[in-house]
């Protein structure tokens, strides 16, 4: 696929306490992805031209998309292409890159949204409302220097009792941004942001 | 062409009381902002500076809004020969609570087409911004290298 056509429409930043091999889980592990995108799952052939699939927690295709170039843990770049006609005909095809840097003790993570035509800023809203969103989510999830083994054992600590995988409740780290359905935070609902 | 303008969302697991504090108490903005202690009354027209570890000022404005826990909006500009023909541009911080969350927006305006100091600030924000995240969420800022920024590329 050529790309050259593609230009820089949303661009997010974020530094993040962890390892770019954590950071590149975190964006492509089913179970990692729920925690962070929504509940939604990254579903990636980690290859060339291999399949870019975010499922809604029902299972249904909330996005579909082709790697384009896989670097681990530095760079993915795939298309990313919403699954709903009325957004996909103005938007056209949806191109996303993550690069992952060290910074020091902390990983930069740069998120980069780009598009094959001029869009105005209300068709990008729901981008620019949603990422931040979802990365910062990402971030509190990722961002913890302690092993996943030592998170579980804070959080445990934190709840004042046994924290277990099955009790969404639970304030683990992993769990921090993850707000109830029933919040009416833009944060909780990435389709509802699209849809503005 | 439109002028530049930067903006920044992000949310964090704080209190807007407690997130106000982090970005108006010079003591605890030198933990997490690159060293930089904010130092102000906060009184709308008041100076505004950003102090470095040695007491000398890095960066001077004015305080243009001033509403706890709300709104805040300053402006500043880098006194560094770098950016000498440059104008303060102005920052704005809205907070606003969703849940057990803090939705944090910064919009930093007014610049001049070609400015230096907004490529500069667009690239501090995010790592200043993270940090300060970092430190409410965990009681840890980050550590990030100020040449990792690569304010010269």
């Amino acid at each position: 696929m050529n790309t050259d056509q593609f230009k820089p429409a949303t661009v997010y930043t974020i530094y993040i306490a962890s390892t770019p091999e954590k950071v590149w889980e975190a964006l492509t592990s089913a179970e990692f992805s729920r925690k962070y995108f929504f509940g939604n799952a990254v579903e990636v052939d980690l290859k060339i031209g291999g399949a870019y699939i975010v499922r809604t927690p029902d299972g249904a295709l909330h996005i579909s998309g082709e790697v384009i170039e896989c670097d681990p843990p530095k760079k993915l770049t795939m298309t990313f292409n919403v699954n709903w006609p009325e957004l996909i005909e103005k938007l056209g095809p949806t191109l996303v890159t993550y690069e992952i840097e060290p910074a020091g003790d902390a990983v930069r993570l740069t998120m980069t949204e780009a598009h094959d035509r001029p869009l105005s800023d209300d068709i990008l809203t729901g981008g620019r409302q949603g990422w931040p969103a979802i990365l910062s989510s990402l971030k509190s999830l990722a961002g913890d220097r302690r092993s996943a083994g030592d998170q579980d054992a804070a959080a445990a600590a934190d709840a004042g009792g046994v924290a277990e995988d099955g009790d969404q409740d639970a304030v683990t780290p992993g769990n921090r941004l993850r707000v109830s359905g029933d919040d009416e935070s833009p944060a909780t609902n990435c389709r509802a942001c699209h849809e503005t | 062409m439109p002028k530049p303008e930067f903006i920044y969302v992000t949310y964090i697991e704080t209190t807007p009381e407690k997130l106000w504090h982090a970005l108006t108490d010079g003591n605890f903005t030198e933990r997490y902002w690159f060293g930089a202690r904010l130092r102000s009354d906060w009184k709308v027209g008041s100076s505004f500076e950003m102090v470095r570890s040695d007491g000398t000022v890095s960066d001077a404005g004015k305080v243009v809004e001033c509403e706890p826990p709300r709104r805040l909006a300053y402006t500043f500009v880098n006194q560094s020969d770098r950016y000498r023909n440059e104008f303060p541009a102005l920052a704005t911080f809205v907070l606003e609570p969703y849940g057990k969350l803090v939705k944090l927006t910064l919009t930093h305006e007014g610049f001049a087409e070609g400015s230096k100091f907004f490529e500069g600030i667009s690239k501090g924000w995010p790592a200043i911004l993270s940090s300060l995240k970092s430190i409410l969420e965990t009681g840890q800022p980050l550590e990030i290298p100020y040449a990792a920024l690569k304010l010269d590329s």
